[in-house]
C-alpha cells in the first residue's frame, strides 16, 4: 500500500521535470494505443516527432507550418496564463479570437483598395480592440453581478460563432466571389496582409509579437507590481485584499490582457496564414491554447516550448493521418494523453508517495 | 476510563506518543498544554473519530476500541466541541434529533429537553431556531445533545472560547451537577485559571507526550504553564507609557456588513493616545474583523469617522495608510496576514512595499531589497526558519505570528492594529509578541489590540474597551479591573447579553 503526502514545500524539480516526463508518457502510452491500432508504434511516433523536423522529404512544408500553428497558440495561452495564474478563467479566447478578426479584418476591408502605410497598423489596433471589447463582457459581468466567468466567456464562443457565420455570408462577403461565403482574400490586398517575413520559415508579425511578449510577460510576472498583485490573486482573496489589490479591476486587467492577444493572434491568423474571414475560419486555437498554458506552467519560457511541442504534434499528427491513414480521434487522444500525464504528474510537485507496510493498521 | 500507551503518528509528526492516563468516574479530568500537544489527537481518538496506531482503551474495566463516534456514544462517551455543529434553520429539538441514532418524536423530545435542561440549570426554549440563539446558548444545545443520552464520560474541547465570563460560570455549575451523578468530564483548555477552578485532575500534554499529572488545586497557574512549555516562563512587563496627545480618534464611526454574515459597526467612538496601548476584548465574532478591516483601510468608512493625528483618513485606501504610520496586523495568519505558498520574502512585501519603500517609482518591485527587509524581520524577531525563501504554510504558527507581527513592528508604525495577535501561539511566543508590542508603545506609538484573551489584555492594554455585536463598551482603565469585570462590560454593550446575565 501506498499514500500520498503533502510536501511542505513544492517541489522544483518534479515541477521542471513534469513535462518531460508527460512527454515520454505519451509516447509509450501513446505507442501502445497505435500498436492496438494495428500500426507500428515506432514508425507512427516518427513520424509524428520526428519527420516533421528533420525528414527532408517533409521538413521544407512543416517546419515554417510549426512556427504558423505556434505563433498563436503561444500569443493566446501567454494572455490566458496571466488570467490562469490570477484565479481568472477565460475559457473563450476561441470567441475573442473571431471577434479579433472580423474586427481587423473589417478594418482592412473598410480601406480596400487603398494602399496607405497606417492600414495595417490600424488593422492590428482593431483587432486587439475587438478580443478586449469581447473579453470584457464576461469580466463587466463578473465584476458587476459575480456570473461565473467559465461559463459565460465560454458561451460566448459560440455567439462569436454565429457573427462569424453572419459576417461570412453578408457584410463581409466579397462582393466578387461570385456569391460564395467568406471575405476577399487580403493576402492578396498588399497593404492588409501579412505575410511570411523571411521566405520558407513560416515567421510572420504575429510570431513575431509573441516572441516578444514572452520577454515582457516574463518580466512583468517577475519584476513588476502587477506580477506580484496577480500572483496573491490566485492564492488567497482576503491576502489580496489586505495587500491594497482591488480584485475587480484585476479581473477586468487579466481580462482585457488575454482578450486583447487573442485578439490579435485571430487578426494575425486572418490577415496571414488563412488570408480571410470564412464559416470555418476558427479551428480551435483558442481552446489548445489553454492545454499549451498549462503545459507550459503558465510560465513564459515553458509557454514557449509547449507551443512549438503543440504545433509540431498538430504538423506530425496530420503527416500520420496521411501517411498511415491514422484516425484524426487517435490523434486527438494522443494531444490529450499529453494533458493528462502532464496534470498526473503535478501530484508530485505537491505530494511524494509514502509507502506504508502491509498488514499494518490503516 | 483507562488509557495505556496510545500512539499516533501524523506525517513529520507523532501527534500521541506513547500516552497513558486514567479518568476515574465522578471527575473533572483536565487534558493541558499548547497548541500541537496532542490534545485534539487524543480526545478524537477515545471518540473514535482516529483510530490510534497502536495502544489500548479500557472503559468501566472493559475493552474499548470505538470505530467511529455512534460506537462511543453507545458506549456513553459523548462531546462537545468547539465549533458546533448546528443547522442555524432548524430548532432546538430538531438540531437534537438529528444527532440521535434513533431520535424519538419532537413533541417527546421537547419534553426530555425541557426537563434535561431544567434539571442542569440550562434553560433553553425547544422550539426557538438555533440561528437565533446567542454563542452560549449554541453551546448549550450542544450540551444538552450530550446529557440526554446519559454520557458516562463528557468530552469537551475548549467551551469557554466562546463564552464570556458568566456564561462561564453557568457552564460550571453544570459540570459540577453532572460529576455529582457520577459522571466523568474530560476538559481541554489552556486556560489555566479556570481549570484551577473546577478540575479535580490534570494531565499535561507536551510535544505529544504526557509529561505528568498534578492537582490543579495545589499547583499556581504560572508552574502548569511551565509544565506545558518545558521551561520557565517570563511574563512581560507592563509599564505604563501613555501620553496626552491623541494619536488616533474614531467617531461615529458606522459601517455597514458587506458580506451576509458580516457585523454592523455602530456608532463606534474612542481615542487612543500616543504611547498607549488600547484593549478591545469580546467573544470572536462581534465585529471584531470588521473593526480590523475599517481601520486597516480594507473596507472604507466615511472621511471624518476615522482621524490620524487629527487628519481625516476613513476614506483613505490600505495602500495610503502605512506612509502616514498606521498598519495593521490581522487576526488570520495564514490567508490573510500571509500566504500559505508564498515565500517570506514575498510575504515581507505584502504590507512592506509602501511602509518600507519596496518599490520603485515605476511600480518594480526591489527584491534585493525586500530580501534584506525580511531577513531583518526573522532576525530581530527571532523567526525559527530556514530561511527567507521558505514558504509560510512551512513555519509554524507562533513562527509565522511572530513574521506576520514583526512585519508591522519594524516598520516602526506611529499607530498599530492587531486583532488576536497571541492566537494559537506557544506561551513562549505569545509573551515575546506581548513584549515586544509593550516595547513599541515605550517608543510613543498608539496600540490597539483586539483579543478574546481576556487574560492578554490585562497584561498589557493601558485602557480596556468591550466589543458585543459591532457596539462598544465605554472604555475603562485595565489597573484594578477583573475578569468579571470585564464579563459585565461586555453584556452591558448588547441587549442580547444583557439577558444572559440572568441567567
Amino acid at each position: 500500500m501506498f499514500k500520498l503526502e503533502k510536501r511542505l514545500q513544492p517541489s522544483q524539480k518534479w515541477s521542471s521535470a513534469t513535462p518531460f516526463l508527460a512527454v515520454a508518457g505519451t509516447m509509450v502510452f501513446g505507442g501502445i494505443m497505435f500498436f492496438l491500432l494495428g500500426i507500428d508504434p515506432y514508425t507512427a511516433i516518427r513520424i509524428i516527432f520526428w519527420d516533421p523536423l528533420f525528414n527532408p522529404m517533409y521538413a521544407d512544408y512543416a517546419r515554417p507550418q510549426i512556427l504558423i500553428k505556434a505563433g498563436p497558440l503561444i500569443l493566446i495561452a501567454i494572455g490566458l496564463a496571466i488570467g490562469f495564474k490570477a484565479n481568472v478563467w477565460n475559457i473563450g479566447a476561441e470567441g475573442q479570437y473571431i471577434i479579433g478578426a472580423i474586427f481587423g479584418a473589417g478594418v482592412g476591408l473598410a480601406f480596400y483598395p487603398n494602399d496607405a502605410w497606417y492600414i495595417f497598423p490600424l488593422m492590428v489596433v482593431a483587432g486587439a480592440f475587438g478580443g478586449f471589447i469581447w473579453a470584457m463582457i464576461p469580466a463587466l459581468l463578473k465584476i458587476k453581478f459575480n456570473t461565473n466567468e467559465i461559463l459565460v466567456s465560454l458561451m460566448l464562443v459560440y455567439v462569436a460563432e454565429k457573427i462569424l457565420v453572419s459576417m461570412s455570408l453578408g457584410l463581409l462577403r466579397n462582393p466578387e466571389g461570385g456569391g460564395f461565403p467568406g471575405s476577399r482574400n487580403l493576402q492578396y490586398y498588399d497593404a492588409a496582409a501579412n505575410r511570411e517575413l523571411i521566405t520558407g520559415t513560416g515567421l510572420h508579425w504575429g510570431v513575431l509579437f509573441a516572441s516578444g511578449l514572452i520577454c515582457l510577460m516574463y518580466i512583468m510576472l517577475n519584476k513588476h507590481l502587477l506580477g506580484y498583485q496577480i500572483k496573491i490573486s490566485g492564492q488567497s482573496q482576503k491576502a489580496t485584499r489586505f495587500s491594497g489589490t482591488n480584485p475587480s479591476i484585476l479581473v477586468a486587467i487579466c481580462f482585457g490582457i488575454s482578450g486583447g492577444l487573442a485578439g490579435l493572434a485571430g487578426l494575425f491568423e486572418v490577415s496571414g496564414p488563412s488570408g480571410q474571414i470564412s464559416i470555418d475560419f476558427n479551428v480551435g486555437y483558442g481552446f489548445t491554447a489553454i492545454i499549451v498554458a498549462f503545459l507550459g506552467r503558465l510560465n513564459p519560457i515553458g509557454i514557449l516550448l509547449a507551443g512549438l511541442l503543440m504545433a509540431l504534434t498538430y504538423i506530425g499528427g496530420e503527416l500520420a493521418q496521411f501517411i498511415l491513414g491514422l484516425p484524426a480521434a487517435a490523434i486527438q487522444a494522443f494531444q490529450g494523453m499529453l494533458l493528462f500525464f502532464l496534470l498526473a504528474g503535478d501530484i508530485f510537485t505537491n505530494y511524494k508517495i509514502k509507502l506504508t507496510k502491509k498488514g499494518g493498521t490503516t | 476510563m483507562q488509557i495505556s500507551a496510545i500512539t499516533k503518528t501524523y506525517p513529520g509528526v507523532i501527534a500521541n506518543k506513547n500516552i497513558s492516563l486514567n479518568i476515574k468516574s465522578g471527575e473533572i479530568h483536565a487534558l493541558l498544554g499548547e497548541n500541537g500537544a496532542g490534545k485534539s489527537t487524543l480526545v478524537k481518538i477515545i471518540y473514535g473519530l482516529i483510530k490510534p496506531d497502536s495502544g489500548t482503551m479500557h472503559f468501566e474495566s472493559k475493552f474499548y476500541a470505538p470505530n467511529q463516534p455512534s460506537a462511543a456514544r453507545s458506549h456513553g462517551v459523548t462531546m462537545v466541541f468547539q465549533h458546533f455543529s448546528l443547522f442555524d434553520a432548524l430548532s432546538v429539538a430538531e438540531n437534537i434529533a438529528l444527532g440521535m441514532d434513533k431520535p424519538p418524536r419532537i413533541k417527546n423530545l421537547s419534553n426530555t429537553i425541557e426537563s434535561v435542561s431544567e434539571e442542569y440549570g440550562l434553560p433553553i426554549d425547544p422550539r426557538k431556531s438555533v440561528g437565533d440563539l446567542s454563542a452560549g446558548e449554541q453551546q448549550r444545545v450542544e450540551i444538552i445533545r450530550c446529557l440526554i443520552q446519559d454520557p458516562k464520560l463528557l468530552i469537551m474541547d475548549e467551551p469557554t472560547s466562546v463564552l464570556t465570563p458568566n456564561e462561564a460560570k453557568t457552564l460550571f455549575k453544570t459540570l459540577e451537577k453532572l460529576k455529582l451523578k457520577g459522571a466523568s468530564i474530560l476538559y481541554i483548555s489552556h486556560k489555566l485559571e479556570e481549570i484551577r477552578l473546577i478540575c479535580d485532575t490534570a494531565t499535561i500534554l507536551r510535544g505529544g507526550e504526557n509529561v505528568g499529572t498534578c492537582d490543579p488545586q495545589l499547583e499556581s497557574a504560572k508552574t502548569m504553564a511551565e509544565m506545558m512549555i518545558g521551561r520557565i516562563l517570563r511574563v512581560p512587563k507592563k509599564k505604563s507609557s501613555t501620553t496626552s496627545e491623541i494619536a488616533l480618534e474614531v467617531r461615529a464611526l458606522d459601517r455597514a456588513p458587506e458580506t451576509l454574515f458580516g457585523t454592523h459597526l455602530k456608532n463606534l467612538n474612542f481615542t487612543v493616545n500616543k504611547g498607549e496601548i488600547l484593549g478591545v476584548g469580546g467573544v470572536s465574532g462581534n465585529g471584531q474583523d470588521e473593526l480590523t478591516n475599517v481601520l486597516s483601510g480594507e473596507s472604507l468608512s466615511k472621511k471624518n469617522s476615522i482621524k490620524l493625528f487629527g487628519k481625516p483618513i476613513g476614506n483613505l485606501p490600505i495602500n495610503n495608510r502605512p506612509l502616514l504610520g498606521m498598519l495593521t496586523a490581522p487576526e488570520e495568519r495564514l490567508g490573510h496576514a500571509a500566504v500559505p505558498d508564498m515565500t517570506l520574502i514575498e510575504n515581507a512585501f505584502l504590507t512592506g512595499k509602501t511602509g518600507a519603500g519596496l518599490l520603485s517609482s515605476n511600480d518594480f518591485i526591489k527584491w534585493s531589497k525586500t530580501k534584506e527587509f525580511a531577513e531583518g524581520i526573522i532576525d530581530k524577531f527571532d523567526v525559527r526558519t530556514p530561511g527567507p525563501h521558505a514558504t509560510a504554510r512551512a513555519l509554524s504558527g507562533g513562527n509565522l505570528q511572530k513574521f506576520v507581527i514583526g512585519r508591522e513592528l519594524i516598520q516602526k508604525p506611529l499607530v498599530l492594529v492587531v486583532n488576536q495577535p497571541t492566537w494559537g501561539v506557544d506561551a513562549a511566543a505569545a509573551a515575546a509578541i506581548r513584549q515586544a508590542l509593550l516595547d513599541l508603545a515605550t517608543l510613543g506609538a498608539a496600540i490597539i489590540v483586539i483579543s478574546q484573551d481576556l487574560d492578554e489584555l490585562i497584561e498589557i492594554a493601558d485602557r480596556l474597551i468591550a466589543i458585543n455585536a459591532g457596539s462598544l463598551s465605554k472604555p475603562r482603565l485595565t489597573k484594578g479591573l477583573s475578569v468579571e469585570d470585564i464579563g459585565l462590560m461586555m453584556a452591558g454593550t448588547g441587549e442580547q447579553w444583557g439577558q444572559e446575565i440572568n441567567v
